[in-house]
């Protein structure tokens, strides 16, 4: 063996060397792009809303758009006010949310501080399976099953309807509310129960005082994605609430919805550059706009309420 | 004596609690077995072999869900070929190459943000960008990408989950024989993580498959009795990738169709499509947790 051989590498080993380097970097390239993809979606739909809705806002001043008190965009005599179908949003998300908020947390609560082992290990899966079943056929429940339901109940319900959708609506949000914020609740430390049962303090007690306090940044974070969900939610409304623009906050009512008024449209015959295809990229907007906001506000009060061990 | 009835309080409050979360638990799974069960009473009669191999029809007792089901699985063909390869590779790349910069920090910020961008919004996006800018038209091809978009940070995320679960020394010995970075990556973190991405993926796939909006928004048809061209032919070239660009209904667009009629016969086909659109997502989802639980269970670094 001699020695300079092993001290200077010869040519070919030089050559394969830089060929591995140049196929690593290239690879890595490779992989980025790929990751970069998700950034593109984002510039991609934020470029194609703003594009569509600059068109429609040129015809249609944004005053007009937000305190009008007619939809009906479709008519001769068009109406663009956002507020006939933000109305139906709101209230749908509102008998959503006061059903899947509070059971959600009670559901938690109960499987991260009492349920016992087995129960938990079926119950998980089964809030997966649950948050898993298509949302049209959550539509076809609201509007076969329970409307007819709650009509025996209250005979005068109309047949499309913003509380059945609102209620099936607040049952499918449940598991994405209860999931999350039981792996919140699950993730406070044991030292701080023991802390609390070493006063005292009951299970209840140290439950709702100790583990849903110190949970709670995490537990908000489920209840914002909880109200993007009911915001956006679109089958259920198109099919269970009716496709009509009525500017109402009673959910006994039917009404449209923007995503609703999307797909309605979407199902028409619409001519690509209409005022009428625009609308709907104008509503996608607003619809953004308000899941962003409350994004937003929940990033801050998962900020102020974060706690760290 | 006082005391010994504020325990006795507090413990009944306990009690009481524990029934009242049995209860909400109850509600949520007996809600999924009434929804089950009454869509399987209601479109059992329509379940046979015609139901799925009938093109849909203005008579609903002849009418089936074969161009429903062909549609549903070719778009997943399209779904599954662009998000598997772009959900790992960028999983991989923020878990083993991305180093700690706002670069790295954008892109994470991102996927949590589109995770909770309301899937019509996707519709939107595709309608004025594959529909029109690109010229897809209301194919297969442009319905594919939607939903590969739409499912990009499922594949993502536990792609990241399963890697971040493999031990560093991995990674350490395949680096002290030698390895590159990619060579690590390709034959030690891939197989590691494959089971973990598998449960990821078809957890997206079962998303995509029930996914109804944003399909509508790009303008899917929903009355299709005809089947795109086949993908293979008889004679050269023998493959044929014109079916990216036919036409297409999918399974939700085509329970959407019947359950908005007002006739009771094609609610009784709503309710079987349901049942087998039902069916097929617990299939798949069952099938993730299953693999999710084994792997638990088998892996012991």
């Amino acid at each position: 063996m001699t020695q300079a051989s092993l001290a200077l590498p010869g040519p070919a080993y030089l050559a394969r060397r830089r060929a591995r380097m140049i196929r690593e970097r290239l690879i890595e390239m490779t992989l980025f792009l790929a990751a970069l993809v998700s950034v593109f979606t984002t510039v991609g739909i934020v470029y194609i809303l703003v594009r569509e809705s600059v068109v429609f806002f040129q015809a249609v001043p944004i005053v007009d758009f937000l305190t009008d008190t007619q939809w009906t965009p479709l008519f001769d005599d068009a109406h663009f006010g956002i507020m006939v179908l933000l109305s139906g949003t709101l209230t749908s998300s509102m008998v959503a949310l006061s059903i899947a908020i509070p059971l959600g947390t009670i559901i938690a609560i109960y499987l991260s501080e009492f349920a016992p082992f087995r129960l938990r290990e079926i119950a998980k899966p089964f809030l997966e399976l649950l948050g898993g079943v298509p949302t049209i056929v959550y539509g076809y429940f609201a509007l076969l099953f329970v409307t007819p339901l709650l009509q025996k109940i209250y005979p005068g319900l109309p047949g499309f309807n913003l509380l059945s959708a609102g209620l099936v609506m607040g049952i499918m949000i449940i598991p994405y509310v209860a999931s999350i914020s039981e792996d919140a609740m699950r993730a406070v430390p044991m030292s701080l129960r023991e802390g609390s049962y070493a006063t005292g303090a009951t299970r209840l007690q140290t439950a709702l005082r100790v583990v849903f306090p110190a949970a709670f940044s995490g537990v908000a974070a489920a209840y914002i994605l909880g109200i993007s969900r009911a915001v956006g939610e679109t089958m259920i409304l198109a099919v269970a609430a009716g496709m009509q623009p009525n500017l109402t906050f009673n959910p006994l009512e039917p009404a449209a919805t923007i995503t609703a008024y999307i797909v309605q449209v979407a199902l028409g015959d619409l001519p690509h550059g209409s005022i009428g295809y625009q609308t709907i990229f104008a509503a996608g907007l607003s619809l953004m706009l308000i899941t962003l906001v409350f994004n937003i506000g929940g990033h801050m009060l998962r900020r102020r309420f974060r706690e760290t061990y | 004596m006082d005391m010994k009835r504020g325990i006795r309080t507090r413990k009944r409050h306990e009690a009481i609690f524990a029934v009242v979360g049995l209860i909400a638990l109850m509600i949520g799974v007996l809600t999924f077995c009434a929804l089950f069960v009454d869509m399987a009473i209601k479109g059992m009669g329509r379940l046979d072999w015609d139901f799925f191999t009938s093109f849909p029809s203005r008579r609903a007792g002849s009418a089936g869900i074969l161009s429903a089901w062909v549609g549903s699985t070719l778009v997943m063909v399209v779904t599954a070929f662009f998000a598997v390869p772009l959900g790992v590779a960028a999983g991989i790349y923020l878990e083993e190459y991305g180093r700690k910069n706002w670069v790295t920090d954008l892109i994470e910020i991102n996927i949590t943000n589109l995770a909770g961008v309301p899937s019509i919004v996707y519709g939107l996006l595709a309608l004025g960008l594959f529909v029109y800018q690109f010229g897809l038209g209301q194919s297969i091809l442009a319905a594919g990408l939607t939903l590969a978009l739409l499912i990009l940070p499922v594949v993502i995320v536990a792609t990241r989950e399963a890697i971040r679960s493999i031990p560093q020394a991995i990674r350490e010995g395949s680096y002290a024989l030698g390895a590159t970075r990619w060579q690590t990556v390709r034959y030690h973190i891939l197989p590691y993580s494959s089971a973990g991405i598998l449960t990821g993926v078809i957890i997206g796939m079962a998303r995509a498959i029930g996914e109804t909006a944003p399909i509508i928004t790009i303008g899917a048809l929903t009355f299709i009795a005809f089947l795109p061209p086949p993908p293979v032919m008889a004679e050269p070239p023998f493959v044929s990738f014109e079916w990216l660009f036919s036409p297409f209904t999918v399974m939700p667009i085509q329970m959407f169709n019947w359950t908005s009629r007002p006739e009771a016969a094609f609610q009784v086909n709503a309710a079987a499509a349901g049942f087998v659109l039902v069916f097929m997502t617990l299939a798949m989802n069952g099938l993730a947790i299953w693999l999710r639980y084994r792997l638990r269970r088998n892996i012991k670094w």
